[in-house]
């Protein structure tokens, strides 16, 4: 295509398509990805309460808590089983903590045989580093504003 | 009690994602950048701390927790330190997770072959 | 004269029948417990083939289907004259790094998952301007060299959309001949690349039918033939979606091909190997072809063939910058004489 814009033809195959194309079973996938979500957050809670238990604040207990699921993340991600969860759970394994450290074991464990400086070190954070880039740039940016907002409030 | 809200809460926010995936275009990498930043704005808010409240696990497990892990950190730090706090909160409450993830992500990559 | 083997705008008509003279395919092992398992020649249950990467596998597994065709045939690597092969990872290293162990001279194409048909019609071409004698086309593809090339690292937890297609893991080969008989080729109807405006790389199937609705309706314009001429016409991988939606164009355009026509993608699994819309890749059609089809020439099932691969043109950078898919589709027709 020499210009962006569709012509007829392009606009009408579009129709075409969306016509035939099978839809996702949208409400058997919500399905699963609230069941293994709810799961995976119920152990959570489970290790969450086990760490309280140890005299921690839950404030105190979430760090530990997160290292935990993520180890469980990683290595279920080595061992092969968290890609075959996935392709049932859909967001359900994608969403939890432990979906963040599949994001990063998948990559780093595929590309090994590319280095370990430019494939285990650099792929890791394929899908974990834009996560990071946005979650700091926007609490940076809430940051500010709380800061702004409570100057403000000082000199009233 | 607690467990069942944590499965309540952390299962809501899952199928939240679960019909973003399936009735747009996101990838899950999207998914993941997006609730993370939602997380972060919620808590700025003053809204996701109600949610951990309410489901402990459930609102601190999916990745929107991790945002507002951040941004928690970030306020506790502003409340100490002024202006230094908004770069110096950030790993605060979000480091040992962080460390954690690469350190085991590392040594998985290491001991593991991906099966394909 | 020039030109006076072209017929009509986008065919080419052999001056003889050039024959088939072997085949050969080495598959994964998923494709080997499909349905056409048991027609290929070797299925390898390892996806690294005794290799130390996905990539080296592919390429040993090119050269494996090269010296089980040749074997065939008690043919040597001096006795080809040409070699053309592709694949779909970038700079062709499968194909380029199986020629590097093959004393043959060699083109590397790239027409994504049409690299087999395009190197079937560049060897007619090549035998019939008597430029050869016996010329050796291959393509392959792997289910995990493609993923993680053109999607996400094979680990990754994620959910395949139902218009995702499963990469094949195999490796086709053939040799054809300069004169003689058998399973022939006889004509080619090269193909144009074809942009409908789609973008979803989760949905090649849409992406490539108007490529292949577009040769097959140019090949019947220039010869004159319509569907029932063939036994069987076969595309390469359009998959369950992108089967029904180019059989439904040909209708309107008036070729009824609810008869005799078949998708390679969509007869090598079956539904509940989980493959969502079928298989694809450039080893789909090329090892269907070399597996199930050339078989069932020889054995007469048989007689007519139209064989259509069909590529999708895109890259992981073209995806990210919102391109829509180019495809293309070449047609070989290959007759039992």
């Amino acid at each position: 295509m020499a210009t962006k814009e569709k012509t007829i033809d392009q606009e009408q195959y579009k129709w075409r398509v969306q016509r035939k194309k099978p839809k996702p079973a949208v409400l058997r996938n919500t399905i699963m990805a609230f069941l293994v979500g709810g799961l995976i957050c119920t152990l959570g809670q489970g290790v969450l309460v086990f760490f309280q238990s140890l005299g921690m604040s839950m404030k105190e207990a979430a760090g530990p808590t997160a290292s935990v699921m993520v180890f469980l993340g990683a290595f279920l991600t080595g061992l092969g089983v968290y890609d075959d969860i996935g392709k049932v759970a859909g967001a359900g394994s994608v969403v939890p903590i432990t979906g963040f450290a599949n994001s990063m074991v998948s990559p780093a464990m595929e590309f090994k045989r590319e280095g370990f400086v430019t494939g285990v070190g650099a792929r890791m954070f394929q899908v974990a580093g834009p996560v990071l880039v946005y979650s700091t740039v926007t609490s940076i940016v809430i940051g500010i504003v709380y800061w702004l907002t409570r100057l403000w409030e000082a000199r009233l | 009690m607690q467990y069942l809200m944590a499965f309540l809460v952390g299962g809501a926010i899952c199928a939240v994602g679960q019909l973003l995936m399936d009735l747009t275009s996101l990838t899950s990498a999207h998914i993941l950048v997006l609730f993370v930043s939602v997380g972060a704005v919620l808590s700025g808010l003053g809204i996701y701390e109600q949610l951990v409240e309410l489901g402990g696990a459930g609102a601190t497990i999916p990745l929107t927790g991790f945002g507002h892990a951040i941004v928690s950190g970030v306020f506790e730090e502003i409340e100490a330190k002024g202006a230094v706090g908004i770069l110096s909160g950030v790993f605060k409450n979000t480091s040992m997770g962080l460390a954690a993830a690469v350190f085991f992500g590392f040594v998985m990559s290491i001991l593991f072959n991906p099966k394909g | 004269m020039t030109g006076s083997k072209k017929l009509g705008k986008q065919t080419y008509v052999f001056s003889r029948p050039l024959p088939i003279l072997s085949t050969a395919s080495v598959v994964g092992r998923k494709e080997g417990e499909g349905p056409l398992g048991e027609y290929f020649d070797e299925v390898i249950t390892d996806p690294l083939f005794g290799e130390k990467s996905w990539e080296k596998a592919e390429s040993k597994m090119v050269r494996e289907a090269v010296d089980i065709a040749l074997g065939k045939i008690n043919a040597s690597y001096g006795d080809l004259d040409f070699m053309f092969g592709g694949d779909l990872l970038n700079q062709l290293i499968a194909s380029n790094f199986a020629a590097r162990d093959l004393p043959v001279p060699f083109y590397g194409l790239f027409g994504a998952c049409s690299t087999f048909t395009a190197a079937l019609s560049l060897a007619g071409i090549a035998l019939d301007g008597d430029f050869a004698d016996k010329v050796l086309v291959t393509s392959s593809s792997h289910y995990q060299t493609a993923e993680r090339q053109f999607r996400f690292p094979t680990e990754l937890g994620v959910q395949r959309k139902p218009t995702a297609q499963w990469t094949v893991t195999g490796a086709g080969a053939a040799i054809i001949g300069s004169s003689g008989s058998g399973a022939c080729l006889t004509c080619a109807t090269v193909g144009r690349v074809v942009d409908m405006g789609i973008t979803d790389a989760n949905d090649m199937g849409s992406a490539m039918a108007p490529a292949a609705t577009e040769t097959i309706k140019q090949h019947f314009e220039d010869t004159g033939r319509t569907p029932d001429y063939y036994d069987v016409i076969a595309t390469g991988d359009l998959g369950c979606l992108g089967k029904a939606l180019a059989e439904e164009m040909l209708s309107e355009l008036g070729y009824d091909m609810s008869k005799n026509y078949t998708d390679c993608g969509v007869i090598i699994f079956t539904p509940d190997q989980d493959v969502h819309a079928g298989g694809s890749g450039c080893g789909c059609s090329a090892t269907v072809f070399a597996g199930y089809f050339y078989s069932s020439l020889l054995n007469g099932d048989y007689h007519k063939l139209l064989l259509v691969s069909t590529g999708a043109l895109l890259s992981p950078t073209s995806t990210q910058q919102g391109e829509s898919i180019p495809c293309i589709a070449h047609a070989v027709a290959i007759e039992k004489v």
